[in-house]
């Protein structure tokens, strides 16, 4: 007996809406083997996981917290993505982000006044779009790869926040300890409700989710982004500019990324460190996917693995299981998300007679 | 597809037979929280073999849950405030940057009892705690200056806030009392817990010639190109001779589990309150490993440290010092206030590298 993947003549619609709670399921009964091999009861350990940080009202305000920076650079890197431009440096743009939008509180701490956070966004959002116009100007210009560009501008983002917080923005109070002041209240994100931490990042989040998925649903620009994406040279029938693609999509992404950067240093951190992101710009790539870069989808993902990082904590405290599990759980997530992709554009057939495969002629 | 939906429902039966409920126990729960992994074979497992002597110890009135490689920064924030909501009666942060978390969490939750490691800030119910990491250090500088042939050391520090400070500038008192001239060069590696820019800061010392490594990071990184490099070491917060049978000399040990269990004691009996405690080699919070990969005198030597620094007679902080540029600190017999020392921000005469300011 063999297995044979046998390419369908059209797309399924069946499994297109099969698939995603195909892969769901299949994590959870791999994840529950995993709990039970572990020694765990396995449905109260996905109870832990999956439920329970759902059944508090200040555990929603750290979903939200968590979700917020993947989501905006997700929806970001979904228009990069769709129109066939590669920016894996979103963490980088993220970085620099933060630190453009930074500039006011830090060098400016006694400025109390009501215009410094929209400043400090719109700063954050140019900072992360000018970063991110590097690559986009070697690409243009000298059709330079924008994957290892926007890669390598990560170490080199990193590096820079490294030397500013430890020399020139570190805070002189601070013990000597590499960070900055804390910001003035004025310059601190607020709440959006009393009942907990989560703060406008989230909202923006939202708003940059539908607003994209309104352009690429029902704007030309959408079009524009999807048609240059599946074939370059029909774009250019249409009267599209590849070259100008290059330039919105990687300006998009690198915007939303500042915005996502600066939001979190000022919304949830409160100064800037040497460490501002636990790999959201990495993570968002694989939100990104598992939105199969709608949108819309880009929300649930982003919220689903956001849950996994609240689970793993959960599960750790209450039932003692290692922190490296929820990363084994994501690793599941994703495995099998793309892999039951696999059977919108295939089926599976299996073959039991005992012959050898067809003769591949022509 | 049939075989696909067999295999699901056949899944879904095996699951539902490992149904059982958790209970829920009524002990009390002491938490911890760390920054590293509990089998980074120095700081953070110091603190893990104290919770497990703690566990050990009052097993039949409490649990001790924990949470490991939680960063520093709002992450931190979120998983105190997630002890203080599991019902965690008192609760370990043992990072210094868990420090603004811990008191953020403490005010919202003022009836769950907070301990910081190595902190400053303390409230009604944040208590901190700290270990005289100096006096281990001063022995370690006295073992260099006898062992080093080329009268160098080299430091692999973590940053220079006053704690780290306080330890070179012991290290090298020690030193200097065995060899005056005895230098030391210190590589800022600006992380507690990297076991890669450990390792660089360790080949980057060695390169510079220092015959003898000494570390105030988490991991056994440095130990292990010690050994690599054929020079000798000295381990950090665990004993870390594992790592470098042939290169450890000795380890400042961090030995928590004494203090943990007095304190959660203390919160059983009721009389928990909020203290700033900073114990040393006396009080049993910190213990040297053996001493190995030395000639004997130099073994009696440090045995004779010890013991005069338990026994209170030496203070490696005993005047005449004089600071890096030559100035003088402390008079001839004058030792320093504990507030002065937790403050340190210069080094002493004989380090060889400029304090980042």
């Amino acid at each position: 007996m063999r297995i044979e993947l046998e390419k369908r003549a059209r797309v399924s619609t069946l499994f297109s809406l099969l698939s995603p709670l195909l892969a769901l399921v299949l994590t959870l009964v791999f994840g529950a083997i995993m709990f039970w091999l572990l020694g765990k009861s396995p449905l109260n350990a996905l109870y832990v996981y999956f439920v329970e940080p759902l059944l508090e009202i200040w555990s929603l305000h750290e979903l939200a917290i968590k979700a917020a920076p993947l989501i905006l650079i997700a929806v970001g890197l979904s228009v990069c993505y769709r129109s066939n431009n590669w920016n894996i440096g979103a963490e980088g743009q993220f970085t620099i982000g933060a630190i453009t939008g930074s500039i006011l509180p830090v060098l400016y701490p006694e400025w109390h006044s009501p215009m410094i956070l929209p400043l400090m966004l719109v700063m954050g959002m140019a900072g992360g779009a000018l970063y991110a116009g590097i690559p986009a100007l070697l690409k243009t210009r000298f059709n330079t790869n924008e994957i290892l560009t926007s890669l390598m501008l990560v170490y080199i983002a990193g590096l820079f926040l490294d030397w500013l917080v430890r020399g020139p923005w570190r805070d002189p109070q601070g013990y000597n300890f590499p960070q900055t002041k804390s910001f003035q209240i004025e310059a601190v994100l607020p709440e959006i409700l009393s009942s907990g931490r989560a703060h406008w990042a989230f909202v923006f989040a939202i708003a940059a989710a539908v607003a994209l998925w309104f352009m690429m649903r029902f704007m030309l620009k959408g079009f524009e982004v999807s048609v240059l994406g599946q074939s370059e040279r029909a774009g250019r029938f249409a009267g599209f500019s590849a070259r100008r693609m290059v330039w919105f999509s990687m300006l998009l992404s690198g915007a939303l990324a500042g915005l996502a950067g600066i939001s979190e240093v000022s919304g949830s951190i409160g100064h800037v460190q040497p460490v501002i992101s636990p790999g959201y710009g990495f993570t968002a790539i694989i939100v990104a996917f598992l939105g199969r870069l709608n949108p819309l989808g880009i929300i649930a993902s982003g919220l689903v693995l956001a849950l996994t990082y609240l689970g793993g904590e959960a599960a750790q405290l209450s039932i003692g299981i290692s922190d490296k599990v929820s990363r084994v759980f994501q690793g599941l997530l994703l495995f099998f998300v793309l892999s039951c992709d696999t059977l919108i554009h295939y089926r599976i057939r299996l073959v039991f007679a005992r012959t050898k495969p067809a003769e591949v002629t022509g | 597809m049939k075989k696909l939906i067999i295999a699901l429902a056949a899944s879904a039966a095996l699951l539902g037979g490992f149904v059982t409920g958790a209970e829920a126990q009524e002990k009390t729960k002491v938490c911890f929280i760390y920054v590293g992994s509990r089998t980074d074979g120095g700081w953070t497992q110091a603190h893990e073999i104290g919770r497990q002597e703690l566990q050990k110890a009052l097993d039949a009135k409490i649990e001790t849950p924990f949470l490991e490689n939680v960063p520093e920064g709002p992450d931190a924030e979120r998983a105190i405030e997630r002890m203080a909501r599991s019902g965690c009666a008192l609760v370990f942060t043992t990072s210094f940057g868990f420090m603004d978390a811990t008191i953020k969490v403490a005010q919202k939750f003022p009836d769950v009892k907070f301990e910081h490691a190595t902190g400053f800030k303390a409230a009604p119910n944040v208590a901190t705690y700290n270990s005289r990491f100096y006096e281990g250090r001063y022995i370690q500088g006295q073992i260099a200056a006898k062992m080093s042939k080329k009268g160098v050391a080299g430091y692999i520090a973590s940053f220079p806030i006053p704690e780290v400070v306080m330890g070179i500038n012991a290290f090298e008192l020690g030193a200097k009392s065995v060899n005056p001239d005895f230098k030391l060069k210190v590589v800022w590696a600006n992380t507690w817990f990297d076991p890669g820019k450990e390792a660089d800061a360790a080949k980057a010392l060695i390169d510079q010639g220092v015959d003898i490594l000494t570390q105030h990071t988490d991991t056994t990184a440095p130990m292990q190109v010690a050994a690599e490099r054929g020079i000798l070491a000295f381990g950090q917060a665990s004993d870390m001779i594992a790592a470098g049978p042939k290169t450890q000399l000795t380890a400042i040990v961090d030995t928590w589990g004494a203090y943990y269990i007095k304190r959660t004691q203390a919160l059983l009996d009721g009389t928990w309150k909020s203290e700033q405690i900073w114990d040393g080699l006396k009080d049993g919070i910190l213990t040297m490993a053996p001493y190995t990969n030395m000639p004997d005198d130099v073994k009696a030597m440090a045995e004779e440290t010890e013991a005069k620094i338990k026994s209170g007679e030496l203070h490696p902080f005993t005047g005449p010092i004089n600071r890096q540029d030559g100035t003088p600190w402390l008079a001839a017999g004058e030792k320093p206030q504990d507030g002065v020392l937790l403050g340190m921000n210069f080094y002493v005469e004989g380090v060889d590298d400029k304090l980042p300011q």
